[in-house]
């Protein structure tokens, strides 16, 4: 069950409205850890033919409506940080774990025996395997930058929300009614995906906005 | 998902191997386990049976050195529970071997269904993988592990010589076998029926007429995209369905029925040969079979 106790659940909100698709927060995201704490994020054949590996977050793109009401939509994914994940009760090894204090989940890699398990468990497949490493990686939500003692104050945010050029993505305390994140849900009536299996994920997703032309 | 042939390997040596354990236990209750060296060879070939298991399982692992932390979390996975369960059943069952008492055995027996509950919980407790979230998981895993054990019995004592008592375990055999088939049919046609509850809309959170995957972000494919597709055509997955059929149940049981009338008792190690052929083809399907919710989000290669 998700744990009500806990005062704080970090998460980012994305603004589907302002997604341009540039996948800057995804080149962002991977410069950033592959470096950092949760690195290295292996590549298979980078410059082949059919290069591979290891992303915290990834933007799709869909098509919605039926021509000539068509609309394009940009759709970032990583981890949802869940309020009761179903990836961390199943890690035999304690690996995979979810923090009291901030709600981030995150795997320990040095503990982690790569079976797995929790990518299985995962509805939303925002687990991946390293290859080169064998161990499970996903989103940390930036754990090593946010509390940063040694980054600028304006820098200790996750990679991907410094990159966006446009401010769809947002992070911040959905547990504190007053943040940026909280506002924004109620505000625009942001969800969640797969609401189906009660995972509870933390981040959400704002919809897109029908623009009125102007002067309308 | 895609089939993990380790785990292939694991689940079907390591349930035969348990299946031998239970029947031996349960011949030896009924006073039916004739004295000799049936019962020393039953137990020998069940503990290579679920050592090779147990070494294929280890194939799964990226890190298979550290292993033995799996045993950590046995309050919460299943998969922790079936990593110390493993050990203590191949312990019990090395010192029935050697000391044979029919509280080892009575412990061996109860130790064999909670492995095989822990093996099936860990696919079953997977809730929106909707094939495997049942009671027919469990009930398969043992019904399989029986069927393939009381047959591997019926061979081990024909080859040691015990015609009597291979004839005795014939009919046994074969209810089993015919027991996992209803099953086996019963979880086909629940997977066939299943709707599954989430789609690319509840994926997504896009409300609308019509939503398509243009894109899924990269070219040359990741783990999600490995991981989870079984890269078989659907015309593939019917007709191993039927090999399935074929191949682990009415070939076997053809054969036992033929044991049963008196035919001879060669044909039981031919049986089992083509039965736990059908067994890998048969946890091969329960593999595929299941659909990964992230599959919606990997519609589109782009």
């Amino acid at each position: 069950m998700a744990d009500p106790t806990l005062a704080k659940q970090l998460a980012l909100v994305i603004d589907l409205n302002v997604c341009v698709g540039c996948h800057a927060c995804v080149t962002s995201c991977k410069e950033w850890n592959t470096a950092g704490a949760a690195g290295p994020m292996t590549d298979q054949q980078p410059y082949g033919p059919s290069p591979s590996g290891t992303f915290f977050n990834r933007v799709q793109t869909y098509e919605a409506g039926h021509f000539p009401d068509t609309e394009t939509i940009h759709f970032p994914k990583s981890c949802l940080h869940c309020e009761d994940p179903p990836c961390v009760p199943v890690c035999p090894t304690g690996a995979s774990y979810k923090r009291k204090e901030d709600g981030i989940v995150l795997v320990d890699y040095d503990k982690c025996i790569g079976c797995k398990y929790c990518a299985w468990a995962c509805p939303y497949g925002a687990r991946e395997l390293d290859e080169q490493r064998q161990v499970m990686t996903k989103c940390t939500l930036c754990v090593d930058r946010i509390y940063s003692t040694t980054l600028p104050q304006a820098d200790r945010q996750p990679a991907c929300v410094k990159a966006c050029p446009t401010g769809a993505r947002l992070f911040g305390d959905v547990h504190d009614p007053e943040s940026e994140v909280s506002r924004a849900i109620a505000e625009r009536g942001g969800y969640a995906l797969m609401p189906e299996w009660q995972t509870g994920p933390a981040n959400q997703y704002l919809p897109r906005r029908r623009t009125e032309a102007a002067g309308e | 998902m895609r089939p993990a042939w380790s785990v292939i390997l694991f689940t079907t040596l390591a349930g035969a191997g348990q299946g031998l354990v239970v029947t031996m236990a349960l011949a030896a209750f009924t006073g039916a386990l004739p004295a000799g060296p049936l019962r020393g060879a039953a137990h020998g070939v069940a503990l290579v049976l679920l050592m090779a298991g147990l070494v294929a399982s280890t194939f799964h692992l990226g890190r298979p050195a550290r292993g033995w932390r799996a045993a950590a979390m046995w309050r919460t996975s299943w998969l922790s529970r079936e990593v110390i369960v493993l050990p203590a059943f191949v312990a019990v069952v090395a010192a029935g071997w050697l000391w044979p008492s029919p509280a080892l055995a009575l412990l061996a027996l109860a130790l064999a269904l909670v492995l095989w509950w822990c093996t099936a919980m860990i696919y079953a407790c997977l809730r929106f993988i909707q094939e495997w979230a049942h009671g027919l998981t469990i009930a398969n895993f043992i019904a399989l592990g029986l069927a393939s054990g009381a047959l591997l019995a019926a061979v081990l004592a024909f080859l040691s010589g015990e015609a009597r008592f291979a004839r005795t375990l014939a009919p046994w055999a074969l209810m089993l076998v015919v027991a996992a088939w209803a099953l086996k049919s019963a979880t086909f046609a629940r997977n066939a029926s299943l709707r599954p509850k989430s789609t690319l809309a509840s994926a997504t959170g896009i409300r609308s007429s019509r939503v398509a995957q243009i894109s899924m972000g990269f070219t040359g494919g990741s783990f999600n995209t490995r991981e989870f597709f079984h890269g078989a055509t659907q015309s593939v997955l019917v007709h191993l369905r039927w090999v399935v059929h074929g191949v682990a149940f009415a070939g076997p049981a053809a054969l036992l029925i033929a044991v049963a009338q008196g035919g001879p008792l060669g044909w039981l190690p031919l049986a089992f040969a083509i039965q736990y052929a059908g067994l890998l083809a048969e946890r091969w399907l329960f593999f595929a079979q299941a659909r990964h919710p992230q599959n919606l989000y990997y519609q589109v290669v782009s």
